[in-house]
C-alpha cells in the first residue's frame, strides 16, 4: 500500500505538523514524519496549512439501496459521503425490502465493501417491515457479518410504548442502541410543515413541536426505566433540547442528534412552496435553530447526523403537498457546521471532530472510526480547507439526487482529501476511483 | 403586480382600484349587450384540479364577457395522482397559447408555484389553493360589503347604496365591523378576507371553536372569539360572514373537530335568534354552497339582508376586473 506524507497539515486546526500515513495507520506525526516516510511515499504538498480531522462518521444516512436506486445507490451515496469528508456511514433501514433481517444487512454491507468509498454499517430495523408491530430479527442482525448495533425504524416512529420498551430491553444483550424517529403519528397526520405562524398563514397542515417532544419525553423515561441506550434522531425543537438536558441530568443514557439543516434553515422557507425545503422533521423557527445550536455547542446534543435523504427529481419538482420529505446532506454537512458553529465561534475544530466523528462512532460501537489523531491509530482522516467558499450547485455534486436545500448558497469550506484505512478516496476535492472498484457512472436523476 | 395569488399581495390602493374597476364592469353588465371587446384575441385557461363549478363558471363568464377565448381544463384530484405533474400540465396548456391561467388546486401554493417556478410565463390568477388563499372571493366579498356599508353606521347619515347600486368610487371599508364564523382552520376564504378586509380598514373578528382555529395566528390582524353570541354583542357587526362546514370534518370519531353537528349548530350556527341580535342594518354573507340547517338556517339564509346571491353576481364583476387589470393592454395596472 502506498504511503502518504501530508506535510504541514493542522490536526484539529491547531499547529501545523507533518503526518505520515502508512499501512493503513497514522505512522508518524511531527517533524520526523518526513524522515520516516519511505522513498516512494506520495507527498501531498497541496494540503499544507489545511485542517486535519478524524474521518467523519454519519450516524444517519439513507443510501436507498435496495429498492430506491433511482434516488441513490450504495455506490453513489458513499461516493458523496467520501467527498463530504466521511469515512463511515450508518445506512438507515428503510429500504425496500427493509433492513430487518441478516440477509438484507449483509447485502448492504457487501455493496458498501464493493464500492469502497467509506465503511458502511447497516442500521437494523426495530420492527419487521418497519410496521411498528413485531420486533425484527435483531439478534440475527447483531450477530451477522454486519454486526449491527444501531436499530431504527427511521422514517417511522416506534410509537407503541410496549414495542419501544421491548426493543430497548432486547438490544442490551449485544450493547445495541435504539435510534428513535420521534414523531407521534396521530399528532402529525397529514402534516406538511412546522405548526406555527407560517403554517397558519400558508394554510399548510401544521406539525406541532409537541409531536416530537412528547415521544422524546416518553422514550427517555422508558430508557431510564429499563437502563438501556437511546439515541434521539434529528432532534429539532427547543423543547426537545430541554427534555434531553433534563434526561442527561438524571443520568439517563441518551444521546441526541441534530441535522445540519436544522442548524441553519427555518420554516420561513416554506413561503417559497418549493418542496426542496420539505423535510421530516420539518424546518422549525429561528428560536429553535438558536436552541439547537447552543445545545450542540454545550454538548446537550451529542452529534450531527446528516439525515441524507435523496429523492429523484420528480419527487421534488411538484407542488409542496405532493413533494417528498427529505434533503441531501452528505456533501454539505461540514460546510454547514463551519458556517453555523465554527465561524461564529460556538465550536472549535476539536468540537467538530467530537460531534461529526468521535461520538457517532462511539454510539455505533465502531472500533476503528472516530479515533484520535495519534500515532498508531487507523488512518481514517479528512483534510478540509476552511478558507474556500463555494456556491452550492446540485449538478456538480456526487450524490445521485439533486434535492439539496442549499442550492445557490455560498458555503465555507471544502474537503480536499479523505483517506479510508490509509487509502485516498478523495484528492483535490474529487473522488479517486480505484482500478479494482466497481464503477458506476454519475447519473443525474 | 403580474399575478393575483393572494389577497395579502394587494395594497390598499390596489384593492380599491380593483373594486372600482369591478363596479365599472358591473355597470356594463346592465347593458343589453354585456360583452366587451377588451380581451379579444386573448386566451384564458381555466386550470381546475379541484371541483368547483361555481368558481369555474364565474371565471368563464368573466373571461367571455371580455371577449377572451376560454379553455377549460378539469382534473379530479391531484395532478400527481393522475400520473402527470402540475409542471407538465402547465406547460401543455402554455403550448396551446394561453395568455393567462386561472388555477384552482387542492394544494396550498400551487398557484404560487405556477407563477414563480419558471414553468410558464403568463399571469396566474389564484382561484383557490387548498386552505391557503382565494383572493377573488375576498374581493367579491369586499365589493358586496362596500355596497352596503355606510361609514359611521346607519345613524351617521352616510349614504348606503340602493339595492344593487355601485359603491362610491374610492371608498374603502374603514370602520366596518365584520364577524367571520366557522371553520377558519381549513378556510381559504377566511384567510383571504382577514387579509383584504383589514387592508381596506375593516375590523375583523373570527369566531370558531378552538379546534377550528389555526395554531400560530396570534399576529393576525384580527380579533378572535370562541363565543358567537358574545361577539355579536361586543362587535355590533355590519356584516356576518358564515363559513361552510365541511361535512367530512363533522365525525366525532377519529379526529372530529367538534362533538356533533347539533352542538356546532347551537354554538356557531346563524339562526333567527342570532339574526335578531345582530344590528338591524347588518348583512349576512356566505361564500356558498350553504349547509342549510348546519351553519345557517333557512330563515337566515333567505333573510332580506342576506347578500348571498349578490355575492355570486359580484364574483363575475370582480373576476372581469382582475382579468382586465392583468391582461388588457390598457389595463396592466396590478
Amino acid at each position: 500500500m502506498t504511503a502518504h506524507l501530508l506535510p504541514g497539515v493542522r490536526p484539529y486546526g491547531e499547529d501545523a505538523t507533518d503526518v505520515l500515513i502508512s499501512e493503513g495507520r497514522l505512522a508518524a506525526i511531527g517533524s520526523d514524519a518526513a524522515a520516516q516516510a519511505p522513498a516512494d511515499a506520495h507527498r501531498h504538498d497541496d494540503l499544507a496549512g489545511r485542517v486535519l480531522l478524524p474521518g467523519l462518521v454519519d450516524i444517519h444516512t439513507h443510501l436507498r439501496q435496495p429498492g430506491g436506486e433511482s434516488a441513490e445507490t450504495v455506490y453513489t451515496g458513499t461516493r458523496a459521503a467520501a467527498v463530504g469528508g466521511y469515512t463511515a456511514v450508518f445506512a438507515m433501514a428503510n429500504t425496500t425490502p427493509a433492513q430487518d433481517n441478516a440477509g438484507v444487512v449483509e447485502q448492504v454491507l457487501r455493496l458498501g465493501n464493493q464500492a469502497g468509498w467509506v465503511d458502511v454499517h447497516p442500521v437494523g430495523a426495530v420492527s419487521e417491515g418497519l410496521k411498528g408491530e413485531h420486533l425484527s430479527q435483531m439478534g440475527a442482525m447483531a450477530h451477522s457479518a454486519a454486526r449491527v448495533r444501531v436499530f431504527s425504524d427511521d422514517g417511522n416512529c416506534v410509537s407503541d410504548p410496549v414495542l419501544m420498551r421491548r426493543a430497548l430491553e432486547y438490544v442490551k444483550s449485544f450493547d445495541g442502541v435504539i435510534a428513535q424517529h420521534s414523531q407521534d403519528p396521530r399528532l402529525t397526520e397529514g402534516s406538511q410543515m412546522h405548526e406555527g405562524r407560517v403554517s397558519a398563514e400558508l394554510g399548510l397542515a401544521g406539525w406541532p413541536a409537541v409531536a416530537e417532544e412528547s415521544i422524546i419525553a416518553r422514550d427517555v423515561l422508558l430508557a431510564g426505566h429499563v437502563g438501556s441506550r437511546l439515541h434521539v434522531c434529528h432532534l429539532s425543537t427547543a423543547g426537545s433540547v430541554e427534555i434531553i438536558r433534563w434526561a442527561k441530568a438524571r443520568g439517563i443514557n441518551v444521546t441526541a442528534e441534530v441535522t445540519p439543516h436544522h442548524l441553519l434553515l427555518t420554516d420561513e422557507l416554506a413561503r417559497t412552496y418549493s418542496p426542496r425545503y420539505k423535510v421530516n422533521p420539518p424546518l422549525r423557527t429561528a428560536a429553535d435553530v438558536e436552541a439547537v445550536r447552543e445545545a450542540l455547542a454545550d454538548g446537550t446534543i451529542d452529534v450531527v447526523g446528516t439525515d441524507h435523504a435523496p429523492h429523484p427529481r420528480e419527487s421534488k419538482d411538484c407542488e409542496w403537498q405532493a413533494g417528498a420529505f427529505g434533503m441531501t446532506g452528505l456533501e454539505t454537512a461540514l460546510p454547514i457546521i463551519i458556517a453555523t458553529m465554527v465561524e461564529p465561534g460556538l465550536m472549535t475544530w476539536r468540537d467538530v471532530a467530537r460531534v461529526l466523528s468521535e461520538t457517532p462512532a462511539r454510539i455505533g460501537r465502531l472500533a476503528d472510526q472516530g479515533r484520535p489523531l495519534a500515532v498508531g491509530e487507523p488512518a481514517n482522516v479528512t483534510v478540509v480547507d476552511p478558507g474556500v467558499r463555494q456556491v452550492v450547485d446540485p449538478e456538480s455534486q456526487w450524490t445521485r439526487s439533486t434535492n439539496t436545500p442549499y442550492v445557490g448558497m455560498e458555503l465555507p469550506g471544502q474537503v480536499l482529501a479523505t483517506f479510508l484505512h490509509g487509502r485516498p478516496t478523495v484528492l483535490a476535492g474529487r473522488p479517486v476511483e480505484r482500478a479494482s472498484q466497481e464503477t458506476e457512472p454519475k447519473e443525474q436523476a | 403586480m403580474k399575478h393575483l395569488l393572494s389577497a395579502k399581495d394587494l395594497s390598499h390602493d390596489e384593492a380599491v382600484m380593483v373594486l372600482d374597476t369591478a363596479e365599472a364592469m358591473a355597470a356594463t353588465q346592465r347593458h343589453a349587450v354585456k360583452k366587451l371587446p377588451t380581451l379579444r384575441g386573448k386566451t384564458v385557461v381555466n386550470l381546475f384540479f379541484e371541483d368547483s363549478t361555481r368558481t369555474r363558471l364565474s371565471f368563464e363568464a368573466a373571461a367571455k364577457r371580455l371577449s377572451a377565448d376560454v379553455i377549460n381544463f378539469s382534473a379530479k384530484g391531484s395532478s400527481v395522482s393522475k400520473g402527470e405533474t402540475l409542471k407538465d400540465t402547465a406547460q401543455t396548456i402554455m403550448a396551446m397559447g394561453a395568455d393567462a391561467v386561472v388555477v384552482r388546486h387542492s394544494a396550498c401554493g400551487a398557484a404560487h408555484l405556477l407563477a414563480h417556478a419558471g414553468w410558464i410565463d403568463v399571469p396566474v390568477l389564484n382561484a383557490g389553493d387548498g386552505t391557503h388563499q382565494h383572493p377573488t372571493q375576498a374581493l367579491l366579498d369586499a365589493m358586496t360589503l362596500r355596497r352596503w356599508y355606510a361609514p359611521g353606521g346607519p345613524a351617521s347619515g352616510s349614504a348606503r347604496a340602493a339595492d344593487g347600486a355601485p359603491a362610491p368610487q374610492g371608498r374603502d371599508l374603514e370602520g366596518a365591523r365584520v364577524i367571520i364564523v366557522g371553520d377558519v382552520l381549513h378556510s381559504r376564504v377566511a384567510r383571504s378576507n382577514v387579509d383584504l378586509l383589514t387592508t381596506l380598514g375593516a375590523r375583523v373578528t373570527l369566531v370558531a371553536p378552538p379546534t377550528l382555529l389555526p395554531v400560530g395566528m396570534d399576529d393576525w390582524p384580527c380579533e378572535v372569539s370562541y363565543d358567537f353570541d358574545a361577539a355579536i354583542a361586543a362587535v355590533e357587526p355590519d356584516a356576518v360572514m358564515m363559513l361552510r362546514v365541511q361535512r367530512e370534518r363533522m365525525s366525532a370519531a377519529g379526529g372530529g373537530f367538534f362533538p356533533s353537528p347539533e352542538e356546532y349548530s347551537r354554538g356557531y350556527g346563524l339562526g333567527a335568534v342570532r339574526r335578531t341580535a345582530m344590528p338591524e342594518h347588518a348583512i349576512v354573507m356566505h361564500p356558498g354552497p350553504m349547509n342549510r340547517g348546519l351553519e345557517i338556517t333557512a330563515d337566515a339564509a333567505d333573510d332580506p339582508r342576506s347578500r348571498v346571491v349578490e355575492q355570486v353576481g359580484n364574483g363575475v364583476s370582480v373576476r372581469m376586473a382582475a382579468l382586465y387589470l392583468l391582461l388588457a393592454d390598457e389595463g396592466n395596472q396590478l
